[in-house]
């Protein structure tokens, strides 16, 4: 379910526009696809019940047009992923193809499971995520690239933008997946555990 | 230096800082469903790593098990929840972890069950791949929802990477009206500050009517933390607290109880501890809310209004343009008198026994106003315990008679119609007044539902009149 981690300096590929404030994880991922013991399979039922709904009313999901398919960098607006804690909505956005999200803001534990994931969020004002939306709206074609390390985004627009410094810092280092380090640290572990009344019994 | 609850929380709990500046803390006590955790398990077992502390590590099954006993048979009917519940029994069983399953007497909804066996204790940190688990910030713990790879990383480690939150105080001032509860307290602070206005920061709720809160009132007020972006809220330990815990399960037993509670006097926020940020509610003047839209800060007293699109900031229209036409209300309607379809009566936010004792004294109080009242055919109305000592408790006290006499259906245990992953759902386009915590597009199970969340006694009067209802008036609860 993780991939090798790997040094994040720069995603490069095509924008994908997502306009709306407050899209949720049951949006992201309904809970129907919650029913399962692994993450197969479900990259494919990304904002399922929303593409569904345009649909019937004559209207086309960023994730449904063709001239989106095979976009990799998510563009959105604010307060991005809230709701529910389940990694399956950052993960069926990687399983759908995005690598890279730049919004106005994201509900915090969306955030700390795309660091978990290897995927970049970053942070621009209300005024320059209209400006990417309209240019990825204008053109579909046009190549962005999101470098974490200058904290830049190019592209037709070229925009700085900011990163929470612990995980930019987790993804140019390659340890975004950080259970390795964490492991490392047995013997602190054992120390802090022990100094816990709740935890060693001894109060 | 003075120093608030989760600043000394926090501290107590740093393993050390790791290459990227963060912090890895440890966590305490470790709450575990079937849902998030198969793929963290299976990691473990792809990389031979063993639970780091199972006996901190406590599971349950709560959000695909079904409600009606004939259909907890097994094998379950939905062969992917059997697979899930396989897996949570097998994971748990080769790890030595406590599973508490269908009839072992504590199976329930893990935000319900933690409190009730004592695991919760003040100063902990607790995290579970749920982002409810801000629930037990009631007993004041620095509890947290975590996304599998956390789940992954506690499981093998006991700990995870965090970086330090800002700390917002919430006071409530004055003192809640008869009808109004903890679910209309935290249902208002989310109208006034937002559903994002709480990233980046803990809430830490506090003044007189936090203060002269229940446990359970404290736990649906932490609870819906989230929803207004707060991953973590907590209301400092008191002796309200002291007296919840005291004889339970897994609480101090009484050679630890006076060391124990110095201990957690120790945590509270100091009396000159400072704050990043303070608001203030006047709890006096609160209503029974209502929500009308999409997300849990398109809420309304009972006795307003839906709000005009032109009264929002131009940035949040569209979100208000889309909630109309999802929810199909119109902006200056009353929420009073909006017809419903089912009423849901349960969750990690109001499914404990004072949440059923409050919905049943409104229901006797009605049926004796009015012998024979009952919910209408049109309606379905379903009141689901948060656990199994809560079922237990309700029909030793007689509640499931109350409901189920006046026309309600009394289930067993779980998530239930909250987020609909086992049997109960909505149909088609159906109306909800359900006293869970999300009104998202979707989430009671039908991909157009409609979902108002709502006190439970505000559910019971939606339930008796097949529409949206002030039970202020409907039950007489004057003062």
């Amino acid at each position: 379910m993780q991939a090798p981690a790997a040094v994040i300096e720069t995603v490069t590929g095509r924008a994908v526009p997502l306009r709306g404030n407050d899209i949720d994880t049951d949006r992201i991922i309904p809970a129907r696809y919650l029913r399962t013991v692994t993450f197969d399979g479900i990259g494919e039922h990304a904002f399922e019940d929303d593409r569904r709904g345009l649909a019937a009313k004559g209207q086309v999901h960023s994730f449904d047009k063709p001239e989106y398919q095979g976009g990799n960098i998510l563009f959105v607006n604010k307060n991005f992923g809230c709701g529910s804690s389940r990694e399956h909505a950052p993960q069926s956005l990687m399983r759908w193809g995005i690598e890279a999200i730049v919004g106005e803001s994201y509900a915090e534990i969306f955030f700390g499971n795309c660091v978990s994931l290897g995927i970049p969020c970053a942070v621009v004002d209300e005024g320059t995520i209209e400006k990417l939306l309209a240019a990825a709206e204008a053109d579909a074609t046009a190549t962005w690239t999101l470098d974490v390390k200058a904290q830049e985004l190019r592209g037709p627009v070229t925009v700085p933008v900011t990163f929470v410094d612990g995980p930019r810092q987790q993804f140019l280092t390659g340890k975004w997946n950080p259970m390795s380090e964490l492991l490392s640290n047995m013997d602190a572990i054992e120390k802090v555990a022990d100094g816990l009344p709740y935890v060693s019994g001894k109060w | 230096m003075a120093q608030n609850l989760y600043q000394k929380v926090f501290d107590r709990h740093v393993v050390g800082r790791l290459s990227s500046g963060q912090y890895q803390v440890l966590i305490g006590l470790h709450l575990v469903h079937e849902v998030t955790s198969p793929q963290a398990f299976a990691l473990l077992r792809d990389r031979g790593l063993k639970v780091k502390f199972p006996h901190r590590t406590f599971a349950t099954v709560d959000h695909i098990i079904p409600t009606e006993i004939r259909d907890r048979q097994r094998p379950l009917q939905d062969a992917m929840a059997e697979e899930m519940l396989q897996a949570i029994e097998n994971n748990t069983r080769e790890h030595g972890i406590s599973f508490f399953g269908a009839k072992s007497g504590h199976q329930g909804v893990v935000h319900v069950i933690g409190p009730e066996l004592g695991l919760t204790q003040p100063g902990q940190t607790i995290a579970c791949g749920d982002s409810h688990t801000s629930t037990h910030g009631a007993f004041g713990a620095l509890a947290f929802g975590i996304g599998t790879s956390q789940v992954a990383d506690i499981l093998a480690t006991g700990t995870m990477t965090l970086g330090r939150l800002k700390v917002r105080r919430i006071n409530v001032t004055g003192k809640l009206a008869p009808g109004v509860y903890a679910k209309d307290v935290i249902l208002a602070i989310i109208r006034k500050l937002g559903v994002n206005g709480g990233v980046g920061y803990a809430y830490e709720y506090a003044g007189p009517v936090v203060e002269a809160m229940s446990m359970e009132e404290r736990m649906t007020l932490c609870n819906m933390s989230i929803e207004g972006g707060a991953r973590i809220g907590y209301v400092n330990p008191d002796e309200t607290t002291f007296a919840y815990l005291k004889g339970r399960e897994y609480a101090p037993g009484a050679a630890d109880w006076d060391k124990a509670v110095a201990y957690w006097k120790g945590i509270a926020s100091d009396p000159d501890a400072t704050f990043d940020d303070e608001v203030t509610i006047d709890g006096s003047t609160l209503a029974p809310h209502v929500t009308w839209g999409i997300t849990p800060a398109q809420s309304v007293a009972v006795d307003e209004a839906i709000p005009a699109a032109a009264s929002f900031p131009e940035s949040e229209r569209p979100l208000i343009e889309e909630a109309y036409e999802y929810m199909s209300l119109e902006a200056n309607r009353p929420i009073a008198g909006v017809p419903v379809d089912v009423v849901f009566i349960g969750s990690c936010t109001n499914g404990r026994l004072s949440d059923l004792q409050e919905a049943a004294n409104a229901v006797t109080r009605a049926v004796q106003a009015n012998p024979g009242l009952k919910v209408p055919a049109s309606v379905r109305a379903l009141v689901v315990p948060g656990s199994e000592p809560v079922q237990k408790l309700a029909e030793e006290q007689g509640l499931d008679k109350i409901f189920t006499d006046a026309g309600f259906q009394w289930r067993e245990p779980g998530c239930s119609m909250c987020l609909a992953m086992n049997p109960d759902k909505l149909k088609n386009r159906e109306v909800s007044a359900s006293t869970s915590n999300r009104n998202f597009k979707g989430r009671q199970g039908s991909p157009s539902g409609r979902t108002l969340l709502m006190s439970p006694v505000m559910a019971v009067a939606a339930a008796l009149t097949g529409k949206v209802t002030d039970a202020r008036t409907f039950f007489n609860l004057s003062k």
